[in-house]
């Protein structure tokens, strides 16, 4: 009677991805396929553990019959879908996202990979303006408390942290869109106060933030002093000391000090979400 | 989803239906929900036929509790136990998950059993989705039982008294073990009172900070011959120790491996470097064994592992790799080619049903010792908050937003009549002790129920106020239900 039961096996459905014949097994979305086949496909508002909102429009393909490009990380695929990644058509949809994107919003703290796709699209935003001459959401930065601050000049409202705080992880709500156009922001109920809110500072929405519109407070004060170095740090993948649920820890090192925590999405505990204590009560291993 | 508990929790916030019983009536909850199950002809009868025994006598010692007797007992009314008993036993899946709301009562062990018999009842039990879960407060608490951190088991839960087993660890280890059981942490504090326990050496724990009845425990440290304390922080027990041995953090400063609540042993390692003089704990260890006369050498963390395989069978098949590799393994895991067990107790469903059946348990609840007077007519009952972690040695050093300090919670209609308001300093006292405290009133707290954290001794004392009777089958002392009184300090100065 022991052992994991696995699910019945799915059958697989014929598709062509880039003119090549691929079968994937049948409820995948067209980004799972693109993954399986390693054709590298930008996302922004999709993380492999939450639920696709379809805001972010950076991973459009084109499907064949379709009028529109199709986003790849919620469509499934059907047999005989014929899917074009690398088209001009959506070559030159991804880049306008990016240059529309990066118009109003300061993206140079994203991650990586976003920063690589801007790249490889060609994305310039001054095609848009100067920025003091076009409208933007520069704002002053959030610092209310010791764990993490809120930088929504960098924010493109993708909706991961609203979906980490919600139905996807925390079951918290205690952040939603709000407003219109370029009011539109992310805010708590009535805006009060994030210890005022039903907060409980996970820090699952920090784990999920695309462009470093959340951060630790540790990670923001490094990059205002100019000592944040990536290259120079490690991660360690450890346990979580408290508790007894067993949530895997990321420790972000520099210097000997650690300087953020991340979960691993793919682990079967938690899948990336950790708890107040678990993300920001490392304190006593600097002491 | 339904929650059981003297609080409106966060829990019972989420949760469809919240069971606010009365502290100590866990039993007698159990028995109601038991005998609504067998009346309503809602039992599982091929699995109790097939997996189980006693079950003609456990159902004519539930007979008395009629959901009416079992709500006057309980203070839950009625239908929400009728319709905790039914949802409960028609689910498809269920499980029972409990901490300490349970196990830190003088009847731990009686409370638990009163789960079982329902799991029993329903064949909720030994299945995928179904199950009993007792859900762990510490990293490490599971592993450090498996590692025979107790005092009648070797490491895997082998029983010390078993000679063959004995004789396989002295092969191993080349020594003697004496066969006579230890005293578990209770037992010691008694042993130091009887000045038969002269010198202890506390690795990773705080307990004159932790034990209930505080003032009396750290009598007891206070008493010792010798005392060490091997820790990352200076605790209060430390400042206690004659010698302190500076360890370094297990989580992030040393290669390891721990336990989680499902039993899934997963790998620590070394992210930074201890700081100061401290040490890995092994080293620390190993350099004792070296002043007492024995070489154990330096074994990494990988080497001990391998000796535990050896002499465990649940972790045989758990190799260092595969530990690395799939990251974690469930035991019992008893050799190489086996992926773990996710869930125990499926050879209740085997055919025939693999070795012993699983036994129904008469049990009845027993009022908290600490009795209700007059004198002490409120109900406190201790417990934790999100952001905290026991007596603070680690949570302390980290600011929390969402922290407000320590308060005893009281409810609106108690601090009416005590004509205390929200944010007063009172004198709260106890058969034990008297400390301090600032009131939050809690309008969720029902009449006649206080509730604090024990997060920050330092602010609030509070285990000076706890009772350390203890279930004798467990050791565990009933933190959950001291018998208190609140006093306005003007009236206290003028008594």
């Amino acid at each position: 009677m022991n052992g994991t039961p696995v699910g019945t096996p799915r059958p697989l459905v014929g598709i062509t991805l880039d003119g090549k014949a691929v079968k994937v097994p049948e409820g995948s979305t067209i980004l799972d396929a693109c993954r399986r086949e390693g054709v590298d496909t930008p996302t922004l508002c999709w993380a492999e553990n939450l639920t696709p909102v379809n805001v972010c429009r950076v991973c459009v393909v084109e499907v064949e019959g379709s009028r529109v490009l199709v986003p790849s990380c919620s469509r499934p695929v059907e047999e005989g879908m014929v899917v074009g990644t690398d088209t001009e058509r959506v070559r030159t949809s991804r880049r306008m996202v990016f240059e529309l994107l990066a118009s109003s919003v300061r993206m140079d703290r994203s991650d990586a990979d976003v920063l690589d796709w801007m790249d490889h699209y060609g994305a310039r935003p001054e095609r848009m303006g100067a920025r003091d001459e076009i409208a933007t959401v520069a704002q002053p930065v959030k610092v209310q408390d010791d764990l993490y601050v809120r930088d929504y000049e960098r924010c493109i409202l993708c909706y991961k942290c609203v979906e980490a705080c919600g139905d996807d992880a925390q079951h918290t709500y205690a952040i939603a869109t709000a407003g219109r156009g370029f009011d539109a922001h992310i805010s708590t109920e009535f805006d009060v106060t994030l210890p005022d809110s039903a907060c409980v500072y996970c820090g699952n929405c920090i784990g999920v933030c695309p462009t470093g519109a959340l951060v630790f407070k540790t990670e923001h004060d490094m990059r205002e002093e100019g000592t944040w170095d990536e290259s120079a740090q490690e991660v360690t993948t450890t346990v979580c000391g408290f508790c007894g649920v067993g949530c895997n820890l990321e420790l972000h090192t520099q210097d000997d000090r650690i300087v953020k925590v991340t979960s691993p999405a793919d682990h079967s505990v938690t899948h990336g979400h950790l708890c107040i204590k678990g993300r920001f009560g490392w304190q006593h291993a600097q002491s | 989803m339904w929650v059981v508990d003297p609080r409106r929790t966060t829990s019972a916030r989420f949760a469809d239906v919240w069971l606010g019983l009365d502290v100590g009536t866990d039993i007698a909850l159990a028995n109601g929900v038991a005998r609504e199950i067998i009346d309503a002809g809602l039992v599982d009868d091929e699995f109790v036929e097939h997996a189980t025994e006693g079950f003609d006598a456990f159902a004519a010692h539930v007979e008395p509790w009629t959901l009416e007797r079992t709500a006057e007992v309980t203070g839950v009314p009625v239908e929400a136990i009728r319709d905790l008993a039914h949802g409960y036993a028609t689910a498809p899946t269920a499980q029972l998950m409990w901490t300490l709301g349970i196990t830190e009562h003088h009847t731990a062990v009686d409370n638990v059993l009163s789960l079982c018999n329902l799991a029993l009842l329903t064949g909720h039990v030994g299945r995928w989705g179904s199950g009993l879960v007792p859900l762990r407060g510490q990293n490490n608490v599971q592993g450090g039982g498996d590692m025979g951190a107790l005092p009648n088991k070797l490491p895997g839960f082998q029983d010390v008294a078993d000679d063959e087993i004995r004789a396989r660890f002295e092969a191993a280890w080349g020594h003697t073990i004496p066969a006579r059981p230890g005293w578990h942490l209770t037992e010691m504090f008694e042993a130091m009172e009887r000045d038969e326990l002269k010198a202890v050496w506390v690795i990773g724990e705080n307990p004159a900070d932790s034990e209930a009845d505080i003032n009396h425990a750290r009598a007891m440290l206070g008493r010792l011959d010798h005392l060490v304390v091997q820790d990352v922080l200076m605790t209060r027990t430390a400042q206690m120790a004659d010698v302190v041995l500076p360890a370094a953090l297990g989580w992030a400063e040393t290669d390891g491996t721990v336990t989680s609540s499902e039993r899934r042993v997963q790998r620590t390692r070394a992210a930074v470097r201890p700081p100061g003089q401290a040490r890995k704990e092994i080293d620390i260890i190993a350099d004792l064994a070296d002043r007492m006369g024995a070489d154990w050498g330096r074994p990494s963390a990988e080497e001990l592992w391998d000796e535990l395989r050896s002499l465990s069978p649940m972790h045989g098949g758990m190799s260092w790799e595969r530990l690395e590799s799939e990251g974690g393994i469930q035991w019992p895991c008893p050799d190489e080619d086996h992926p773990g067990t996710p869930f125990l107790h499926g050879r209740l469903w085997e055919r025939p049903v693999g070795g012993r059946r699983a036994p129904f348990s008469c049990v009845d609840d027993r009022p908290p010792v600490d009795g209700l007077t007059e004198e002490f007519p409120l109900r406190l009952t201790t417990g934790r908050a999100l952001d905290s972690f026991n007596t603070g040695v680690q949570t302390g050093q980290y600011n929390s937003p969402i922290r407000s300090g320590e308060a005893i919670d009281l409810s609106a209609a108690d601090a009416d009549s005590l004509g205390i308001t929200h944010g007063e300093r009172v004198m709260v006292s106890s058969r034990r002790g008297s400390i301090e405290m600032t009131v939050a009133v809690d309008p969720d707290l029902p009449v006649g129920l206080a509730f604090t954290t024990f997060h920050f001794p330092e602010q609030a004392d509070v285990n000076q106020l706890t009772c350390d009777a203890w279930d004798p089958k467990s050791g565990t002392s009933e933190f959950k239900a001291a018998a208190i009184r609140v006093q306005k300090l003007s009236a206290q100065v003028h008594a």
